[in-house]
């Protein structure tokens, strides 16, 4: 009787033990991202050997489809629900902050000396109120994905330098019917997909125009060099026609076109290669993106998303969910993330490895990260859709480009100017 | 009554719109249909017809994904949803139409007002209310708000005013119960908007996106439109996967209208001969 | 009848009855009313309140900021916008939508081969999921590609712009739209019909009346419940649309310049892309209001009182 009595505490205790993890409490924490399958699988390898290092913290990953992943934080977050550490697009940091949603990352764990001397410079656009908000594991940046099959058909003879070269290689790699419809674009235009931020980031500064104030307060692109380059582009659609607008249907048609061996070029990030790489038929390379005239400063856009801590990750949750942030990002994630998911680090001395820099694939984006900026977004939405309807204003209203880039950057102005006035208020 | 139609010319030409309508209705599905057949490397052709049809958008989705949990899942939250809707919808529809109250009026029209919020706006505080209460992540949070509708009321009650009078009366004579006049006599006159609210019900609920989408956390708890959800990303979409999970999702729907709509059509002739 | 026959010195036992009745009414009522109080009303009156806040979602901060919302909605294009196209779509979407499914819900009656056939070819479009129905409409549409221009061109007509251009995308995804919806109110109107009894029919023909006459005298008025509920139901679903016209121009939400943007889209882009709830909120309220007006107008204009 009294052998089944210590039998059963002992027991007990032994399971208390397996619930708790030896002595030590155990916490839990929650780590949210959106659904991406390389993503999930890593970074639940990743969970396993944080746990093992880390013997009183379990941490639950819980991810959601993309689409709807802004709207499942909207809807969580109330409730007092939602993650300790959540992965973000960075261009909504600023939305977040101000929502009262991040907490600035504790200086002790990531030093901003540290954080400016390791990671490469379109980090920058994190920074906000004079502090970090989050760090990301790996970065994005643009480059020209080409059609190997139909640059040797329409007799182009390497990937263009200037571009000039690409809207004359893009003139003769468009094919049509004999109605006139276009059967292979030279160019998969998408103001919609990522050619906002190529004007932004890209044209405007190539033409000569600096698309907003150092203190990111002021819309400066509609400018005179500003205008030549949006004209420049929407000259693309309207004038030589090499592309149009939804010419695929869908998000992210111009790639869906471009795989499907009807687009002879298109501008895309990185985190392409995967989907590309799986769904072309034809030969194909990628290509840093041309430059205004041959030698001219290259520029960039980069983006990436990053691991913030959330308000909610307090009291005795808030050092565990540190240290998984800081493994997130670490070296070894770093490494890990680029072999699984194919992602850039964001690391200056891993960008720097000169394998990378030699691998037909990541070459031209690893190229591009030193002049990559990432565009200080306050509501990224809102911006993008200023610069696609402006595009539109041109190609269907036959709005001259002047008027629809002035229009374009005074409504622009206001989102900003609404922002920072909403800020000054305690 | 059939013999003098087939004679009526007009019901050639009946036959001869329904014909050429439902080919016109039918093409986007029978593409869906076709392009969940096509090989990845021409989904993004413009032809109706796979050259090289193939079954391999299927296999993935079944193996690759947890489509078998997650199609479980759609079932027992719209079965269920179903049967409750069913029965307290008619109930109050019955009690609305047929029954003399102070406040009837107003009550109905607040019922119908609560349809007039749109769900996004909705959602927040459902999921307030469901982290107060640990509903997150179970069946009971996905279904809860769906679980009486003022569709269904504001249906039932419109067909239940068509029942006459007399004939509850002659129940209430003959000492049927409140609950019986409703349960045996006025529940088979409606028999087919009953089942057109069955079908709709179901399908709601086995397309339901936005509130699933939000309670549910972890994965063995998605539903179809959530787990299909998952083929769109930034790099863009799947639509071989999207096309062919899609394809697989219709079947219980079309199961359950096939089945239902027998009710509808062969209603009722009781209705007149009674009263 | 029964009533006018009975002793006049039993109105006591009338009342009781009616006591009776009505207490039966409420018992029927209490859950479905429970529900409704908890579930639809209390968390509308929160964004009535949320209305009046300055509320972006998770600021725990959040002042009263009166009318504000409204005023800076008042200020924006956009929502003028898509109140506009929200009633556009209501004027050209519903008409068409009911007179499509009573064309068919008749002409399905009429006939007796493939009925089941038909019935179900035609709910099809209605069970196909709105992610799938809506790539194969931009197919369709497609400028360059689609088949809809295919055939406009090879019988002669200059090939169309639809969903890219700001005039004719809003009539494009109506099309859309009617054709999901159809199969719905095929359904509702064939129950509506199957509900009227056969002998108005009968003492009618007797009568030597057909056709038309019967249709008008008999089936429309008979079917005046079931015409009262597709008219309300469909302005209440045509005010809300959001699913359809998000995803049929999924990479510009809303159609080129705002042309398909709708009010819930609209709502919805405030609310959970730029987390501006307080003025998501307010548009809702706005919103609401004008679908409770429309309903009360079309309860009262539509609802004749049923005499068999």
């Amino acid at each position: 009787m009294k052998k089944a009595w210590v039998l059963g505490i002992a027991t007990a205790v032994l399971l208390a033990g397996v619930g708790t993890a030896g002595s030590q409490p155990r916490v839990t924490i929650t780590y949210w991202q959106y659904f991406f399958e390389s993503k999930v699988k890593l970074v639940d390898q990743l969970i396993a050997q944080f746990e093992t290092q880390n013997p009183g913290v379990k941490v639950v990953h819980e991810h959601f489809p993309y689409d709807a992943y802004n709207q499942k934080v909207a809807s969580a977050v109330p409730a007092g629900q939602g993650p300790d550490v959540i992965n973000l697009f960075y261009g909504w940091v600023p939305l977040y902050v101000d929502s009262g949603y991040l907490q600035p990352l504790p200086t002790d764990a990531f030093p901003p000396v540290q954080i400016e001397r390791d990671y490469v410079p379109m980090i920058k656009a994190s920074r906000f109120d004079g502090k970090y908000w989050a760090l990301p594991t790996a970065v994005r940046s643009l480059a020209l994905f080409y059609n190997a099959d139909l640059f040797r058909t329409a007799a182009v003879v390497r990937p263009p330098v200037t571009w000039d070269e690409f809207q004359g290689a893009a003139e003769r790699m468009t094919a049509r019917d004999d109605r006139g419809r276009i059967t292979v674009q030279g160019f998969g235009i998408a103001p919609s997909g990522q050619d906002h931020h190529l004007l932004r980031e890209v044209l405007f500064r190539q033409w000569g125009a600096s698309p907003y104030s150092a203190d990111n307060r002021r819309v400066t692109y509609a400018s005179t060099a500003g205008v030549e380059a949006f004209r420049w582009y929407t000259d693309l659609i309207t004038k030589s026609k090499i592309g149009a607008i939804d010419f695929f249907p869908g998000a992210g048609g111009y790639r869906n076109s471009f795989m499907a061996g009807r687009a002879g070029m298109i501008v895309d990030g990185s985190f392409a290669i995967g989907a590309i790489r799986r769904g072309t038929r034809a030969a194909w390379g990628i290509a840093p993106l041309p430059g205004k005239t041959v030698g001219g400063a290259p520029s960039n856009f980069g983006s990436y998303w990053v691991h913030g801590l959330t308000t909610k990750a307090q009291g005795p949750r808030r050092d565990p969910a540190t240290a998984f942030l800081k493994f997130l990002v670490s070296e070894g994630t770093q490494r890990l993330w680029l072999d699984a998911v194919g992602e850039l680090p964001a690391y200056k001395r891993l960008v720097e490895d000169p394998r990378l820099a030699a691998d037909p694939s990541f070459g031209p984006f690893i190229s591009a990260l030193p002049h990559a900026r990432a565009t200080f977004f306050v509501d990224e939405a809102a911006q993008r859709q200023v610069i696609v309807d402006a595009v539109n204003e041109v190609v269907l209203n036959n709005k001259p480009p002047k008027q629809a880039l002035e229009e374009a950057a005074a409504k622009e102005q206001k989102i900003l100017d609404d922002f920072w006035a909403k800020r000054r208020r305690p | 009554m059939e013999r003098r139609q087939r004679r009526d010319p007009s019901v050639w030409l009946t036959y001869l719109a329904l014909g050429a309508g439902s080919v016109l209705v039918a093409f986007p599905f029978f593409w869906m249909l076709s392009s969940s057949l096509k090989p990845m490397a021409e989904i993004f052709d413009v032809r109706l017809l796979p050259a090289q049809p193939t079954l391999e958008n299927f296999a993935e989705v079944l193996t690759r994904t947890r489509f078998p949990r997650w199609f479980a899942n759609s079932l027992i939250v719209a079965v269920i949803t179903t049967a409750s809707v069913a029965f307290f919808d008619a109930l109050v529809g019955y009690t609305l139409a047929k029954l003399r109250f102070p406040g009837r009026d107003a009550i109905f029209v607040v019922i119908l007002a609560t349809l007039m919020i749109p769900t996004e706006m909705l959602v927040i505080p459902w999921y307030i209310m469901s982290s107060a209460n640990g509903w997150i992540d179970t069946y009971w949070g996905i279904m809860f708000p769906g679980l009486i509708t003022a569709f269904g009321i504001f249906l039932i009650r419109q067909f239940m005013t068509g029942i006459p009078d007399e004939l509850l009366d002659a129940g209430r004579i003959d000492g049927v119960s409140e609950f019986g006049l409703f349960w045996r006599i006025a529940l088979p006159q409606v028999r087919p908007a009953m089942a057109a609210l069955c079908i709709f019900t179901f399908l709601g609920n086995w397309n339901a996106f936005l509130w699933p989408m939000i309670v549910i956390q972890t994965p063995d708890m998605r539903t179809l439109p959530v787990g299909i959800a998952l083929f769109s990303g930034e790099a863009g979409s799947a639509w071989n996967l999207i096309m062919a999970s899609s394809s697989l999702a219709i079947a219980p729907v079309l199961l359950v209208f096939i089945v239902l709509q027998r009710q509808i059509i062969e209603g009722i002739v009781l209705t007149g001969l009674r009263s | 009848m029964a009533a006018a026959a009975r002793p006049a010195g039993r109105p006591r036992l009338e009342l009781r009855i009616g006591q009776q009745r009505t207490l039966w009414a409420y018992l029927f009522l209490l859950v479905p009313l429970l529900f409704f109080a908890l579930i639809r009303i209390l968390p509308a009156l929160s964004s009535l309140y949320i209305s009046l806040h300055e509320w972006n979602v998770i600021s725990p901060v959040r002042p009263f900021v009166g009318l504000d919302n409204f005023r800076t909605l008042a200020a924006d294009p956009k929502f003028a916008k898509a109140a506009l196209n929200t009633v556009r779509y209501v004027a050209v979407g519903i008409p068409a939508q009911i007179a499509i499914g009573l064309a068919l819900a008749l002409m399905l009656q009429r006939i007796n081969r493939f009925r089941g056939l038909f019935r179900a070819l035609y709910f099809m479009p209605f069970i196909t999921p709105i992610v799938a129905a809506s790539w194969v409409w931009q197919w369709m549409y497609s400028q360059h590609l689609g088949p809809l221009n295919h055939l406009l061109l090879s019988v002669g007509l200059p090939a169309q712009p639809f969903l890219r251009s700001p005039g004719q995308a809003l009539y494009a995804v109506v099309a859309m739209i009617v054709w999901q919806y159809v199969g719905f109110q095929t359904v509702i109107f064939l129950a509506g019909l199957e509900s009227i009894p056969r002998v108005y029919y009968e003492a009618a023909e007797v009568d030597g009346a057909k056709g038309w006459r019967l249709f008008r005298n008999i089936t429309l008025p008979l079917l005046n419940p079931t015409m009262v509920f597709s008219v309300v139901y469909s302005t209440i679903v045509y005010l809300q649309l959001f699913t359809q016209v998000l995803n049929m121009t999924f990479q510009d939400q809303g159609g080129p310049l705002a042309s398909t943007l709708t009010l819930v889209l609209y709502v919805y882009h405030l609310g959970f892309q730029r987390f501006r709830m307080g003025e998501a909120a307010a548009a809702t309220a706005v919103l609401f209001a004008v679908i409770l007006v429309i309903t009360l107008l079309q309860m009262r204009v539509l609802s004749k009182p049923v005499d068999y």
